[in-house]
């Protein structure tokens, strides 16, 4: 069964996090995602962590995740054959994602006027870090700075410590789902109108205007005239926080504790039924809040993070055990749903990354290769082009395009 | 008139709660599609209007403003239409309310599923099949109907019936233990809901993607969106460090995951203090030589920067050392002034900005991310978020307020369900096409 995007042909010159991670969804879901890499490759093959602890471009693990399922073709696009080898990809493209900084792609030439001149149903989905036109057009983002801007890292934390950013990418890989959904509205567009265009996407945007309690601290913050603080996720409700048990930690935390299912789970205590505790100011009430902790936090020690959650799942209380990427690898429900694919690569060798973001009934949502080697299709994607033997072989002699080396190329 | 928005002519429905499916109907929404959130004036879901429909005026002091900052502090006529947490999400979108307990419900929800190109539902599991609302069911009524189901652990497998908010997710998916203070216990940290991004986002693009399949083979199909599979992405690394070491990685707080020196966070001159929220920072984050270079040419090479620090691996050995030199120096200035001053040197820094102060920077302005949006109830205007993709061609706009609920009844039971006058009005006598929830509901 071919997936959703068969057929589709994406150009991703984009690098780093956000932008290839756009990319990498569209090949899960079954699109030609070509990655036209410069010759040093996309920077993000330099940042670990590394297949055996040693930097190499072939075996970092941040390039691997977010660039699974795409061929790569290594143009030197400051060369002017490799532009016109580019503008005939274009001629195959339905889309093209770039991430340099504003001005970058028509300064080699290769900007929207052209590819627009070129293919006028392409579009173009540029994701800047303050977008095309911007006062801060020339500014850079990264994770932290991102977050710590446009997203809402301010009231992450506690008061006495600085605010507290996200793990590791997060922030951008939140820009690129988020560009994703963008670019297939470009796509729309481009199939059923004919129409393309050049979409300005923000990484500030995204963050500014998305999802992750910033849209909902702007508004309270009108409203009421107060700010949203630093202030630790426990302690200021029954049965709200971060617990310590036998083997790590579980989050209990609610807007509205069901008591009737609180006591069901904890095995209906003597001193929890008395009908005090139904009282809602007692959820909130500082001594209520201790007094149940004296009994509660022995109670956790007692049993595991799975012991204590299959109980809250059968009470149906909300609840969730802190997790380990090594629990989450050898986790029972994401074994069962099939959730991580292995790949073997020439270079990495066997290894095993979690999933799709969806299941589609009627097309398959797929992870179809590893991430590529550097220039690992230059010359199967230049072929497929159009582009004859001799074309192919010249340009690679010439530095206008490079193949990859060793084992594995094409 | 400008050009279609892309999605104009795709009709939603959205029986969605919280964020996750919610900030995907909110997406395709911006896109110009027609969504229609499906409400019930006798079921108060949870946390989708508000954590309660009329929240008690003590619940709202002392507690943060982005859960319960309702307009001037008053919970106000209608709460569940102001509530700051859902609000936003609420843009673009219309509202019906319809009991789809009662057979009566079941029946006018029909026509509507057959009008229907795409529904979206976020429930636990067992909700929409209680409902009848399961795919095969929606299919049966409109065969090539576009379903996302988007629970937080998905249809199947054992944590498939476990209650979850974005807070016990992250826990779940392991962002929780990675994104720590290093030096502090987890549960100072637990407070961030980062999944929803993802789940709508991913929800959105794959909703986008089923119906190009159906443009091309007319064929419908269910999508499940496991909220917790779709956040993974972004702790990637981490899953990718346990893959190649067979180890987790350490928690590394603002410091960067990479290795690159000096990446944190730095205290700026401040009118005020964290409890007042006028506590001031910056991010400075370097991520190769010749920003370390320009970084100390903006500190005035002191000393303590000297060529021992040139290379990353040293400075990344000594980043102690370096973060108390660098808070020295940053902590007399204005974190806007330093954000530019770097930035044109060509050092990525920028301030932690506490959410009131978004609408007066510049960027935010220039790139008209918010407009004034007045609300029912005579509140506002107040700037609400605007969508946030440029499509020249087709522009995105905001030209809808957030929905208040069942704002659109009349619209949808006549135009759309095709109900007369009179037997609209026979809903309304009923109780079930209202504007308020029950007055019995807490």
């Amino acid at each position: 069964m071919p997936g959703a995007l068969d057929g589709v042909t994406v150009l991703d010159l984009s690098e780093w996090i956000a932008g290839p991670y756009a990319g990498k969804l569209f090949a899960d879901a079954g699109a030609d995602v070509i990655k036209v890499e410069r010759p040093t490759g996309d920077p993000s093959r330099g940042v670990g962590p590394f297949q055996g602890g040693t930097p190499h471009r072939e075996k970092s693990g941040t390039f691997f995740y977010f660039n699974t399922g795409k061929r790569s073709v290594v143009l030197d696009l400051k060369r002017e054959a490799a532009r016109d080898a580019f503008l005939r990809l274009i001629d195959g493209a339905d889309i093209v994602l770039e991430s340099f900084r504003p001005g970058v792609l028509d300064r080699l030439g290769v900007g929207w006027e052209r590819i627009h001149a070129r293919k006028p149903e392409v579009a173009l989905v540029s994701l800047a870090p303050f977008g095309q036109d911007s006062p801060y057009r020339d500014y850079k983002l990264t994770d932290l700075t991102l977050f710590g801007m446009c997203g809402e890292m301010y009231s992450m934390g506690v008061a006495e410590a600085e605010p507290m950013k996200m793990y590791g990418a997060a922030a951008l890989v939140q820009c690129g789902a988020s560009a994703a959904a963008a670019a297939m509205a470009a796509l729309t567009v481009g199939e059923t109108r004919g129409l393309g265009q050049h979409v300005d996407l923000a990484l500030a945007d995204l963050q500014f205007n998305g999802t992750d309690r910033r849209h909902a601290t702007q508004i309270g913050n009108q409203f009421s005239g107060r700010k949203t603080l630093r202030a630790p996720g426990g302690g200021f409700m029954v049965l709200g926080g971060v617990y310590h048990c036998a083997d790590g930690y579980v989050l209990f935390v609610s807007a509205n504790q069901h008591l009737d299912r609180v006591r069901a789970m904890l095995g209906r205590p003597a001193w929890l039924e008395d009908p005090r505790w139904d009282d809602p100011a007692v959820q909130f009430d500082p001594d209520a809040i201790g007094e149940f902790d004296a009994w509660f936090m022995p109670w956790c020690l007692d049993r595991t993070k799975r012991e204590i959650w299959a109980l809250a799942r059968e009470h149906r209380v909300l609840c969730g055990p802190l997790f380990t990427v090594e629990e989450l690898y050898a986790d029972e429900h994401f074994r069962d749903r099939d959730f991580f694919t292995t790949l073997d690569h020439p270079d990495v060798g066997r290894v095993e990354i979690p999933g799709r973001a969806v299941l589609m009934g009627a097309t398959p949502w797929r992870i179809s290769r590893p991430a590529p080697r550097l220039g690992q299709h230059t010359r199967e994607v230049l072929t497929g082009a159009g582009l004859g033997g001799g074309e192919v072989e010249a340009l690679i002699a010439s530095g206008a395009a490079a193949p990859a080396n060793g084992a594995g190329a094409s | 008139m400008s050009a279609p928005r892309p999605l104009e002519g795709i009709r939603v429905l959205d029986l969605c709660v919280v964020w996750a499916g919610t900030y995907a109907t909110c997406i395709l929404a911006d896109l110009g599609a027609e969504v229609i959130k499906l409400e019930n004036v006798h079921v108060f879901p949870p946390m989708t209007r508000g954590g309660r429909a009329r929240p008690p005026k003590e619940m709202m002091e002392g507690a943060l403003a982005w859960g319960t900052g309702y307009p001037n502090n008053e919970p106000g006529p209608r709460p569940w239409n102001y509530c700051p947490t859902f609000v936003q999400l609420y843009r673009n979108k219309r509202s019906v309310t319809i009991d789809l307990t009662s057979a009566r419900g079941k029946a006018l929800l029909r026509p509507l599923i057959e009008q229907a190109d795409v529904f979206v539902e976020n429930n636990a599991v067992g909700t929409a099949e209680k409902l009848g609302l399961d795919y095969e069911s929606v299919r049966a009524i409109r065969p090539d109907i576009i379903m996302l189901r988007a629970p937080g652990y998905g249809l199947t497998g054992p944590y498939r019936a476990a209650r979850t908010l974005g807070a016990h997710l992250e826990s779940v998916t392991g962002h929780t233990l990675l994104r720590r203070y290093p030096d502090r216990d987890p549960s100072d940290t637990s407070a961030i809901f980062a999944g929803d991004h993802m789940a709508g986002s991913q929800g959105a693009f794959a909703i986008m993607a089923a119906l190009r399949h159906r443009r091309r083979t007319g064929e419908g199909q269910m999508i499940e969106l496991a909220q917790a599979e779709a956040a993974a992405p972004m702790v990637a690394q981490a899953y990718m460090h346990q893959a190649f070491h067979g180890s987790p990685p350490e928690p590394v707080g603002n410091r960067s995951i990479y290795g690159f020196a000096p990446h944190n966070v730095y205290p700026c001159r401040s009118p005020g203090d964290a409890e007042d929220g006028g506590d001031r920072w910056i991010a400075i984050t370097v991520t190769s030589d010749d920003e370390w270079r320009a970084l100390r040419a903006e500190m005035g090479s002191p000393p303590w920067a000297d060529a021992s620090l040139d290379a990353n691996a040293a400075r990344l050995a000594r980043q102690d050392e370096i973060d108390a030199e660098i808070a020295a120096w940053t902590r007399d200035q204005d974190d806007y002034d330093l954000f530019h001053r770097l930035q044109r040197a060509g050092v990525p820094a920028a301030p932690i900005l506490e959410a009131s102060r978004v609408f007066g920077d510049p960027h935010v302005r220039a790139r008209e991310l918010n407009s004034p949006q007045t609300l029912p109830d005579g509140l506002g205007p107040y700037l609400f978020n605007n969508p946030p993709y440029r499509f020249p061609a087709t522009p995105l706009r905001h030209d809808r307020p957030p929905v208040a609920l069942g704002q659109d009844n009349e619209y949808v039971y006549t135009e759309l369900i095709g109900l007369s006058p009179a037997e609209y009005q026979a809903i309304v006598d009923a109780g079930d096409a209202g504007t308020e929830f029950d007055a019995d509901i807490p």
